[in-house]
């Protein structure tokens, strides 16, 4: 079976997000970038699926400026085979992105698809459920455990009330949260040799796809700060400014 | 123009979420029609009845949809939906499920989690965990959205709209319910508790939360967890508060042994008062809370709760 694996270029998780005076957007100019960490969470579970021979062949599909090889190379090194990057500048909506994936579905015909649950950038949550959508496969979002065994996949679920499990016919999509696995790092031999492995670069007009934006951002602020407030000397002093003063207990 | 809003429930009740979503809904403007999806579901359609603002519930209960399975949810929400100017659901996990998939195939965008409505093709919605806020306008002929409940005052429930049952049954027959390890709890729900008290890795192991849970007792409130001490291992992820947690916004935030990283902040920093206690005064979580305890749990807490 072969698995496709979806990873975005995100600004790292540790770099403090800052909004441009113009108002519109985050600024990104000189700032760490890094694969988004649920994506790092998807090249895991690909790579574990292969180690158990459930999976054949990894490829991973990155969409976004030339610079978005990084992150593929960071996939390859940790365990992917082959990898697409489709080059665009511009940043496209979840719908597009997920009719590009769609797409290369179409092509590569993998029996499990995995995706981050949601890039940490746009805070979407939407790709994986669209592509499932386009392509009529079903889903497990919010991944905890996944389990495939013949012909099919056992997705448990982190959902509100507790975890819920599904069983899904393959081909199929993952979406992952946080507790699925925790990613390995890339080892240096490993990294050398993600340098000679395969990555094909395309464009969405190979595919066909009209990726044109259905939303504007008409502008970008900083949220409302909070003030800090006081310190309390104890738990009497405490137990008093809630009774008498902010009235909520 | 007319809303169709999908409603949060487990069959035997409807979910609060549901009345933040109807309000974001009186606020976009228009006839709305409250949709109720499930398998055995009359009383949550009853409840759903009663939500003030509503035009009609639309009740599709058949064992197809037990689960909500967002295959099958999916193709009947885009089935009855594609007349709407709009279609909202909450941003549970329930409502981010599915609805993706009814934006595309409706070939529409998603409008993720929005805390406010500017007019009815302009939402605000948080981007980079709520350390930027978005104002976002839509041009496609239908707008899905869901939408974060924290924004949105609730409606009242002393309506009485009538119902109508929908026939339509679609099976995609690619997924099935295994089975479901939802908590028991008395405590109220974390996203519609009035107070919330959360422990994190401070707290030292999942045995301690017991402090945390006699204070909440005497409160009648919920008890969640930073990530930190979800990670550990302390207490389940569903007590989960932050960004890839619950979010919520309760009257009254305690945090407990929590030092405040960005990731739990963006799921709490909307409540109307933080109380932080930590024995670390340099904790990020005081730049945020109102009224701060430098104090060592393990005193303060049961403290706390011998004066409540």
């Amino acid at each position: 079976m072969k698995v496709l694996v979806a990873v975005k270029r995100v600004i790292d998780y540790n770099v403090k997000v800052r909004v441009k005076s113009d108002q519109s957007g985050v600024d990104l100019a000189n700032v760490k970038m890094a694969m988004n960490p649920f994506c790092e969470i998807a090249v895991e579970e690909a790579v574990r699926l292969k180690e158990k021979g459930v999976a054949e062949e990894i490829i991973v599909v990155s969409i976004g400026p030339k610079s978005c090889q990084e992150q593929i190379r960071t996939a390859l090194a940790l365990g992917a085979d082959r990898g697409i990057q489709i080059e665009t500048d511009d940043e496209l909506e979840s719908l597009a992105v997920a009719k590009l994936l769609a797409k290369v579905v179409e092509q590569e015909q993998p029996g499990l698809v995995i995706l981050g649950k949601q890039a940490i950038d746009s805070d979407n949550n939407q790709t994986g459920q669209m592509l499932g959508a386009l392509t009529d496969m079903p889903q497990g979002t919010f991944a905890s455990e996944v389990n495939v065994t013949d012909g099919k996949v056992a997705v448990t679920r982190e959902i509100d009330g507790g975890l819920q499990t599904v069983s899904l016919t393959l081909p199929a999509i993952v979406t992952t949260d946080l507790r699925l696995n925790e990613p390995r790092y890339a080892s240096l031999p490993n990294i050398m040799k993600a340098k000679r492995k395969p990555l094909d670069a395309k464009t969405p007009a190979d595919y066909g796809v009209d990726t044109a934006a259905r939303l504007t951002v008409l502008k970008v602020e900083s949220p409302a700060e909070r003030q800090a407030g006081i310190i309390v000397a104890s738990v009497d002093e405490l137990v008093e400014k809630l009774k008498n003063e902010a009235k909520v207990i | 123009m007319a809303i169709l809003v999908i409603a949060e429930h487990d069959n035997a009740s409807l979910k609060a979420a549901t009345l933040n979503t109807v309000a974001a809904a009186q606020q976009i403007g228009g006839d709305i029609d409250l949709l109720v999806i499930g398998g055995n579901c009359g009383v949550a359609a009853e409840e759903a009845a009663k939500v003030n603002g509503v035009s009609k519930v639309l009740v599709a209960d058949n064992a197809v949809y037990a689960h909500q399975l967002a295959e099958n949810v999916a193709l009947l929400v885009a089935d009855l939906g594609a007349g709407y100017s709009h279609i909202l659901t909450a941003a549970t996990t329930g409502g981010k499920n599915f609805l993706p998939r009814v934006a595309a195939k409706l070939d529409v965008a998603q409008i993720s989690d929005i805390i406010s409505v500017e007019s009815a093709d302009t939402f605000k919605r948080p981007i980079y965990a709520g350390n930027a806020i978005a104002t976002v306008q839509s041009t496609d002929s239908v707008k899905v959205i869901t939408v974060r409940t924290t924004g949105f005052d609730p409606v009242a429930t002393d309506g009485s709209a009538p119902v109508e049952a929908v026939a339509a049954v679609h099976d995609a027959g690619t997924s099935s319910f295994v089975k479901a390890e939802l908590a028991v709890s008395d405590r109220p729900e974390l996203t519609s508790a009035k107070v919330i008290i959360s422990g994190g890795r401070g707290m030292g192991n999942g045995k301690n939360f017991s402090i945390l849970e006699a204070v909440a007792d005497k409160l009648g409130a919920a008890v969640g967890a930073s990530r930190a001490a979800v990670d550990a291992g302390f207490v389940p992820n569903d007590m989960q508060v932050g960004q890839t947690g619950k979010i919520v916004a309760p009257d009254l935030y305690i945090a407990v042994g929590i030092s405040g990283a960005i990731q739990h902040l963006a799921g709490m920093k909307d409540s109307k008062y933080i109380v932080a206690i930590n024995k670390d005064e340099e904790a990020p979580i005081f730049q945020v809370a109102d009224y701060g305890l430098v104090a060592d749990l393990f005193d303060a807490v049961p403290e706390l709760e011998s004066k409540l």
